[in-house]
């Protein structure tokens, strides 16, 4: 290590897989321009594009909302400067892995919500899917445009202690998260043009062309020239900013719940012209909310009668309802069955090993080895409702171990993994940060589109493996090389 | 556009018109408190609430120095300076990609301006804090018209803002007619409630009465504040947009209607058959003008739109 400048002065390798370094302390060779500029570089010019970085985001106001208070605060997603490097032949293999994955789990959703074959021939046990709390009954039997419930996906991914990648999560809701891998890009590219000469990096600038594209495809039949509208549940939520950011992008409308009335089954919005018609609803809002009558009565986000007027198939909504029932944590555990069953093939991309707490035999080796795992709660996502085993205390381990025995259905649990570690700068050093990644994928039903890149997400606190922004993460940009 | 997005347009503009003109009759009347002159320091507030519609003071404090404090800075009062900008800021904030970012910005920064002598009235000069009000409304005017396309939604800007204004202007001379007030100062004070002092000087010499002064800020059709002057770029405004329906061309007759009878009358007339009646029909005319833009192109119900 003696060869790095000060600035790599407390890069540190453990146990986990170090993206930039080999064991023996070589740098990869598709790290090697990034490790030399950050060699020539002064350390004060880090320090100054840092601050050139930071004020970036803050005057394109990218922020995500910190829920508590009256007004809600708005906070800049932390951004950490060093790209998050792939290799062209790598990320061909994870863009096969993927574009599998999402075949296989809308084939899935298209079987759940039909016949069940699946069940029938007892590769996915029958009481999983109708104990889910995002099953949703008033979708069996309903066709939509092209059997395409799954028009985005975010799949996080993570690497084992060996380089390999892993599923960790499949999110086939509403996925977020697609307008900081674009807005961070942009500002990468005025922060280090020079470095994007050197290394030759795949664009991802198209992924609001392709979305739009790809929504085009799904509106209603005999709807040629469909109108596409984003629904966001408003200015209070999370990811607003997200929201207007794509909906400006895609040069859609960016509407709520309250500017759209459906009528005898066809959904309008109201403008200033009276109402006009929509074909293609890109809902950024849960199931739950989505239309009073069919789902929960107690809101005001959605829209009055917009599932009957899906049901009659006057509107697409994208993604589809029910999709929860496929990003169940415990659903999950079998995915390299669905993909068996409907493919034939051998999954391409590995689960992480998954013990399902209803199963009598994993439950005892869960309560066994709380200390070891990690055991999460299958309902929840973003970081919450989760225990970090050797992280953890003995009464937060006590605490499961009642929560586990009073709701088995409930949890899950998989081995502590080491996510991979890659170089980030933090307080004028480049430390080593572990990380997952985030691609975007699109379906359309006929092909799968995938932008080469992502957001790859950061455990800024050092030693931490929760990546949430939510819980201290941040993100940085992801390059994949043209080579 | 939808129609979300034009209400909060609207009521925005109008929010920030009527901070402006709240800033600028308080300024004046405190202004002229500092002058010996007939009116004592009660009746000038008498006069600036009733100029802005009488609204509720809390407690029973009506000293002028707890008005100031409640007319400036308190944000529960319902006419306050502070609750304008409250409401400006929101409306703005629904619809933050619809306008531009430089708007925003200015906007943002006048609203947090405006908090922080909100925030501790006492070491706030009302005199200073008044003047940049006006003057920072004045930059989001600037800021609006030259970084957005003067698009439906910019239509929307100018309904709000000249449609409040004409209100405004309209209120105000009711008010000075109803105290016949005849002191030559309170009518200079009436003029420079609408900046118009300077541009009735060049056009009428210094010489002021009360015909010519109403005259001015009721018929001129050249000077921004006059009630002509508003109600033609209402109605300009409108004219680029079409509603659904009939609902659209009763709005048209509204407005043309108004708009026709301060283009035909001249103010012997006017003096003749009653200031008061003139103004009030006037009021009435702009609350409906009011209610019919927000059942045309807000508020329509949907029945008639799917009839349509």
């Amino acid at each position: 290590m003696s060869t790095f400048s000060t600035l790599l002065r407390n890069y540190e390798l453990h146990e986990a897989f170090d993206e930039m370094l080999e064991a023996d302390g070589n740098v990869r060779p598709h790290y090697q321009a990034l490790a030399d500029y950050l060699l020539q570089l002064p350390p004060d010019e880090m320090r100054r594009r840092k601050q050139a970085s930071d004020l970036s985001f803050l005057h394109q106001g990218i922020t995500f909302t910190v829920y508590g208070r009256d007004e809600g605060i708005e906070k800049i997603f932390p951004h950490d400067l060093l790209p998050r490097i792939i290799r062209r032949s790598e990320w061909e293999l994870l863009e096969r892995g993927l574009t599998q994955r999402i075949v296989a789990l809308n084939l899935f959703l298209h079987d759940i919500y039909h016949e069940g074959r699946i069940l029938k021939d007892r590769v996915v046990p029958r009481e999983m899917i109708y104990t889910c709390k995002h099953f949703r009954r008033q979708m069996m039997g309903l066709n939509i445009p092209r059997d395409v419930y799954i028009t985005v996906i975010g799949t996080d991914l993570i690497r084992g202690v060996d380089g390999r990648y892993m599923v960790l999560e499949d999110n086939l809701r509403v996925p977020s998260g697609s307008s900081y891998m674009l807005t961070s890009r942009q500002v990468m590219k005025r922060i280090f043009p020079d470095l994007f000469q050197t290394c030759g990096v795949l664009p991802v600038e198209h992924y609001p062309q392709t979305l739009l594209a790809t929504l085009r495809a799904l509106a209603p039949a005999g709807r040629p020239d469909p109108t596409i509208v984003l629904l966001t549940p408003g200015v209070y939520n999370s990811a607003y900013f997200e929201h207007t950011y794509l909906a400006r992008q895609m040069g859609v409308e960016l509407v709520e719940g309250r500017d759209l009335v459906v009528h005898e089954n066809l959904v309008y919005q109201r403008t200033i012209g009276g109402l006009r018609r929509v074909d293609v609803i890109y809902r950024r809002i849960d199931d739950d909310f989505v239309d009073p009558l069919a789902f929960r009565a107690d809101t005001a986000l959605g829209v009055t009668g917009l599932f009957n007027a899906y049901r009659a198939g006057n509107v697409t909504l994208a993604n589809a309802l029910g999709n929860g029932v496929a990003d169940d944590k415990a659903v999950y555990a079998y995915v390299p069955r669905i993909i068996k069953y409907y493919l034939g093939e051998d999954p391409i991309l590995e689960n992480v090993d998954t013990y399902i707490c209803s199963e009598d035999d994993s439950r005892a080796y869960v309560l066994e080895n709380l200390d070891k795992m990690v055991v999460k709660a299958v309902g929840e996502s973003g970081g919450y409702g989760m225990l970090i085993g050797p992280h953890s205390t003995r009464e937060m381990q006590e605490d499961f171990r009642r929560k586990i025995l009073e709701d088995p259905r409930n949890y899950i649990a998989q081995p502590t993994i080491q996510l991979s570690q890659a170089p980030c700068y933090i307080d004028g050093q480049v430390e080593a940060r572990h990380i997952d990644l985030r691609p975007y994928v699109l379906y359309d039903g006929d092909k799968v589109n995938i932008v080469p890149g992502g957001l790859t997400r950061v455990a800024l606190r050092k030693g931490s493996l929760v990546v949430n922004s939510s819980q201290g993460g941040g993100s940085k940009d992801t390059w994949v090389l043209s080579d | 556009m939808l129609s979300r997005v034009a209400d909060s347009l609207y009521w925005m503009a109008r929010y920030i018109e009527r901070a402006e003109h709240s800033a600028r009759i308080i300024g004046v009347q405190l202004n002229l408190i500092l002058d010996q002159t007939a009116l004592s320091a009660d009746d000038r507030w008498r006069l600036i609430l009733e100029c802005l519609g009488n609204p509720e003071i809390a407690g029973d404090s009506q000293d002028p120095s707890s008005l100031t404090r409640a007319m400036l800075y308190d944000p529960a009062c319902r006419m306050s300076i502070t609750t304008s900008m409250n409401h400006a800021r929101e409306n703005c904030r629904q619809v933050r990609n619809q306008v531009s970012s430089e708007m925003w910005e200015q906007l943002n920064r006048l609203y947090h301006m405006v908090r922080r002598h909100a925030a501790d009235p006492r070491h706030s000069i009302p005199l200073e804090f008044l003047l940049s009000v006006d003057e920072g409304v004045h930059l989001f005017h600037g800021i609006t018209d030259s970084s957005m396309s003067h698009n439906e939604a910019w239509q929307f800007i100018q309904i709000g803002r000249f449609l409040e204004r004409a209100t405004n202007t309209a209120i105000l001379l009711d008010v000075h007619f109803r105290h016949h007030s005849h002191h030559h100062l309170e009518w200079i004070g009436l003029l420079r409630s609408c900046t118009a002092f300077e541009a009735y000087c060049r056009a009428r010499t210094a010489d002021v009465r009360p015909d010519w002064a109403l005259e001015f800020l009721l018929l001129d059709d050249t000077f921004p504040h006059s009630v002509r002057f508003s109600v033609d770029r209402v109605r300009a405004a409108l004219a680029t947009l079409t509603g659904p329906g009939e609902l659209d061309e009763r709005l048209g007759r509204i407005v043309g209607r108004l708009q026709a009878s301060l283009r035909f009358i001249d103010i012997d007339e006017v003096m003749q058959s009653g200031v008061r009646l003139k103004l009030e029909e006037i009021q009435q005319e702009c609350d409906q003008i009011h209610v019919a833009v927000q059942q045309t192109y807000i508020d329509y119900s949907i029945e008639e739109a799917l009839g349509a």
